[in-house]
């Protein structure tokens, strides 16, 4: 379908960049509205110019252990509905998006498809954090706050679980 | 012919097991292809209803994170003993907690319910498919859990009612009579030998019937996703 589609779809399709990106969107939307706003265009920026800049780098992989990291550290953030500062909050979104687009860029090999691809992962981001966070910063009922919360319990003991693979396989 | 043919077509398992999405499933359905896992993790729902907030909540938080740990052990290959007991006996625990509606300060239902969540981790760790994802399988499982839970509180919110508070009871008594079943199965088969019931006892649900037991494990991340495909 094009790379473009390419682009969204391996976000779409790829857990490991997927559920990070997720729980980032939760913890944004749980803080509010500036927060939501905050990773809204920082996540996509940083992924878009992640992927740019590892457009040239050889295929690299930061493993099991890199998602186990993510996953622990913003499911665990989640799960404690941690009240981080608005600069906190940047720093996140710029760190995983510059992370994990590295990592999706990387390998691609520097070609039009491949920018073009780029801009598909950074637009599948914005509108993911757009509808999660969008959705999360309208609860309002106790027991939905909650919900998410459980939400990133899962989050988390998925990368605990993780990690237990990381460790097995060493 | 066409409406026929379409309602009557079957799935097709050329390659069934060789998918990512197959490690998801797998591990989506082993909590809830055994009815060990299932009433003890809806009684955790029971009883976290039962208590009310802030138990309600912090029960269905704690078992999936405590539970990852013992998934942990499970994937590491450190063996806990006494599995089989420690499933059986968390059904038999929680659901007399429900039965008999006790309710002892949030640490210690915390606690023991995070105990019992060892256990089930430990059995799903240790279950893994050969060749399969192990991070969309842990992800099954753990969602699984957390709908069994939601299932439990679900069915508990009938205890505002008065009706609804007996009838959360006689369900917790229910639980731990299938515990005794799985308590006095896991007795027969250790008097026997054998670590765990073969698939095809009775605490397996009929859709698992050729679900793997204590299969050899190893990471799966081989079959990660991660690998980016350009058309």
């Amino acid at each position: 379908m094009g790379p473009v589609y390419d682009g969204l779809a391996h976000v779409l399709t790829s857990p490991e960049d997927l559920v990070p990106a997720l729980a980032l969107a939760l913890l944004a939307g749980l803080r509010g509205a500036d927060y939501g706003r905050r990773a809204l265009f920082a996540l996509p920026a940083a992924w878009l110019l992640g992927t740019l800049s590892g457009l040239t780098a050889a295929a690299a992989s930061t493993g099991a252990l890199g998602a186990a990291f993510w996953f622990l550290l913003l499911g665990g953030l989640v799960v404690a509905d941690a009240k981080l500062s608005l600069r906190t909050m940047t720093v996140l979104s710029a760190l995983l998006g510059l992370v994990h687009g590295y990592l999706n860029g990387s390998g691609m090999g520097l070609s039009v498809s491949a920018i073009v691809a780029a801009l598909g992962l950074a637009a599948a981001v914005f509108v993911l954090v757009v509808l999660v966070a969008a959705l999360v910063v309208r609860l309002q009922a106790h027991w939905a706050r909650i919900a998410v919360r459980v939400g990133g319990s899962w989050i988390a003991a998925s990368g605990l679980l993780m990690l237990g693979w990381v460790v097995r396989g060493t | 012919m066409a409406v026929l043919a379409t309602f009557c077509a079957q799935s097709a398992f050329a390659h069934v097991g060789q998918t990512t999405a197959q490690g998801f499933l797998t591990g989506f359905l082993h909590p809830i292809s055994g009815a060990d896992h299932v009433l003890a993790m809806v009684a955790v729902g029971l009883w976290g209803a039962q208590l009310g907030a802030p138990a309600i909540w912090v029960l269905p938080v704690a078992f999936p994170l405590v539970m990852a740990m013992g998934g942990m052990l499970g994937f590491l290959g450190l063996p806990i003993p006494g599995i089989e007991y420690g499933i059986a006996a968390s059904a038999i625990v929680l659901g007399a907690a429900v039965a008999f509606e006790v309710r002892p300060p949030i640490v210690v239902a915390a606690l023991l319910v995070g105990l019992f969540a060892i256990f089930h981790g430990h059995a799903h760790g240790t279950e893994l498919p050969p060749g399969q994802s192990a991070l969309l399988y842990s992800m099954g499982f753990v969602i699984a859990t957390g709908c069994l839970h939601a299932m439990g509180i679900g069915i508990g919110t009938v205890h505002r009612r008065s009706w609804g508070q007996k009838l959360l009871r006689a369900a917790g008594a229910g639980v731990t009579a299938g515990g005794v079943f799985f308590m006095w199965k896991a007795v027969a088969c250790g008097l026997r030998g054998r670590s765990r019931p073969a698939p095809s006892s009775g605490s397996r649900l009929p859709w698992a019937a050729d679900r793997p037991t204590r299969t050899s494990i190893r990471p799966g991340w081989a079959r990660s996703t991660t690998a980016w495909r350009m058309s």
